[in-house]
């Protein structure tokens, strides 16, 4: 297995090239799920017969950055004219996207749904679906929640990057989602909580997906927003902003160093 | 005779079960509405295709999304105030900008529901689907032709919305004039019928309201187009139509916003200017009415009010 610290560090790099060359993006979430993808791609995790969805679609540079590595394909750019890395994931103009997202809660019920195809077609593999904190407040998500334990969809995992944090500020200070473990336990579902920083704790509980079992499985991340450059972690301004060279390169040297 | 007509919703019911029985991808999914929209001998016939995902369109839209990427082709059936009304911004990303192929089925259109009252009558629904790109949008009269255009929203490859009513509708349409009949077979996206040639107005219309029309009309040297198709509209035979006879009036049993009448008066504006009067439900919700025919005539869209604004134009 690869270094998954050292392709975290690439990835999170790109995240903020992508950004700044844009001039702007979600820079937060995208560091604070970062080593949750590289995990989930990186870690041996993942067959060919699975399909992974971006939820929380505003993250997409952390996706993005975590494909060009895995596919090295880096002719591509952030939010540029015609490009397939559009603001948010758009199926029309990138075939490796499953669904269109970017509109909180949806991509968890479509994954539920291709969960529930695979079911009726008796067909193996997994649907992964990453999703945000901020994303849970949204009433879909609590609809699909119902559903695909209803159904014993245990062919879908869900992730949730827990940053603690959501445009406007602290999740517990806007919408408290705590106790959320026990609300998705109370809905049917298994659930793990780790370290979402943590590659030895992301991969075992990841492994953990593929386990017999009757219910969907959601693995709750603690993360910290904008993980791995000091002045942009748990720090509301980075949720979405166009990133100064000075910044950029402070952030860079940051990344490059440790 | 009255007594032997049947709602559209039948007509739905069992061209659904005939699909189901032709093509083994096509499953149906409600949002609890499944004695509503008919579609008990569907779920009898094939339980394993069946969901009902409970009250919770968001979702109900989300998972026939997802399963047709997996390459079913999934009818979800709701009021058409819930569908699409309560779900516009799933529709609208994770349908459309996916173009899935889906068919959407709003029921109790209009005033056909006419007990419940505002929050169940869908006056604004074609205005919402028709701002889509990729949604496909129709609206079918009789039985025959909403039969015909459930296996024409199964054969397109692409979101569609099919738009029917708890009304009772005539099993199908007899047309006197040699020349005008036609197959249903013929029925198409895009697609138009004329079901009476005139040459002093045109007039535009779709769904169980045709039934007023055909009545107001008789007596009148008018033209009577089915216009089931609001998206793509058929422009051809409307402009056709319009350059006989001078000028457009549109019924529909819709908002006089964003329905029929504003996708006739775009293509006539721009390409053909002639007089368009657009006869529908003014700027306001429904109420509650023990009929149909109640609200039809506070609203103007009866055949006596439709015949009194034929004899104006």
């Amino acid at each position: 297995m690869e270094n998954l610290e050292e392709i975290a560090k690439k990835v999170r790099q790109n995240v903020l090239k992508m950004i700044y060359r844009a001039g702007s993006g979600h820079p937060g979430g995208s560091l604070s799920s970062t080593d949750l993808l590289v995990g989930l791609y990186f870690g041996g995790v993942m067959s060919e017969k699975d399909k992974f969805i971006l939820s929380a679609g505003h993250v997409c540079p952390a996706w993005y950055s975590t494909l060009n590595y895995k596919l090295q394909i880096t002719n591509y750019k952030l939010r540029e004219f015609g490009s397939p890395f559009q603001g948010h994931p758009y199926k029309k103009f990138a075939s490796f996207v499953e669904t269109s997202t970017g509109s909180l809660g949806q991509g968890i019920s479509v994954g539920v749904g291709m969960a529930l195809g695979k079911k009726i077609k008796r067909e193996p593999g997994l649907i992964w679906v990453l999703s945000s904190d901020g994303e849970q407040e949204e009433g879909q998500v609590w609809e699909a929640m119902m559903f695909a334990s209803h159904q014993k969809l245990n062919n879908f995992c869900l992730i949730i990057d827990r940053n603690g944090m959501q445009i406007g500020g602290d999740t517990e200070k806007i919408a408290a989602l705590e106790p959320l473990k026990e609300k998705y336990q109370a809905f049917g579902w298994k659930v793990l909580e780790i370290d979402g920083h943590n590659f030895g704790q992301i991969i075992s509980a990841l492994r953990k997906a593929r386990e017999n079992r009757d219910e969907p499985l959601v693995i709750i991340g603690k993360t910290i927003r904008g993980k791995g450059v000091s002045f942009m972690e748990n720090q509301e301004r980075y949720h979405a902003c166009t990133l100064t060279e000075e910044e950029y390169r402070k952030a860079m040297k940051e990344l490059r160093s440790n | 005779m009255k007594d032997n007509l049947k709602q559209q919703r039948d007509y739905f019911g069992e061209a659904l079960l005939e699909l189901g029985r032709a093509n083994p991808q096509v499953l149906t999914l409600t949002a609890d509405l499944e004695s509503s929209l008919k579609l008990t001998a569907f779920r009898e016939k094939f339980p394993n295709r069946f969901f009902n995902i409970g009250v919770a369109e968001q979702n109900l839209i989300g998972t026939a999304v997802g399963l047709s990427l997996e390459g079913f082709i999934p009818f979800c059936a709701s009021f058409a105030v819930f569908l699409p009304g309560r779900c516009f911004d799933q529709i609208r990303v994770s349908v459309c900008q996916n173009k899935a192929n889906l068919k959407l089925v709003g029921g109790h259109l209009g005033f056909s529901n006419s007990g419940d009252g505002a929050s169940a009558q869908a006056v604004e629904d074609i205005a919402l689907m028709r701002s889509l790109p990729e949604m496909v949008v129709l609206c079918p009269y009789d039985g025959e032709e909403t039969k015909e255009l459930v296996k024409v929203t199964a054969e397109h490859n692409g979101p569609v919305y099919l738009r029917i009513s708890k009304s009772e509708v005539p099993p199908e349409i007899k047309i006197k004039n040699e020349k005008l009949k036609m197959t249903y077979k013929k029925l198409k996206i895009g697609g138009a019928r004329v079901l009476k040639e005139g040459g002093e107005l045109t007039i535009a219309s779709h769904g169980p309201i045709l039934e007023e029309v055909l009545v107001a009309s008789q007596n009148f040297d008018v033209e009577i187009i089915d216009a089931y198709s609001i998206k793509p509209l058929n422009k051809e035979m409307i402009l056709k139509s319009a350059a006989k006879t001078g000028k457009v009036l549109v019924v529909e049993e819709h908002s006089i916003y964003g329905g029929l009448g504003s996708a006739v008066a775009e293509l006539l504006s721009q390409e053909y200017p002639v007089p368009v009067k657009i006869l529908g439900i003014p700027d306001v919700f429904g109420e509650s009415a023990r009929g149909r025919q109640q609200l039809l005539e506070k609203y103007g869209l009866n055949a006596n009010n439709i015949r009194e604004v034929i004899s104006n134009l």
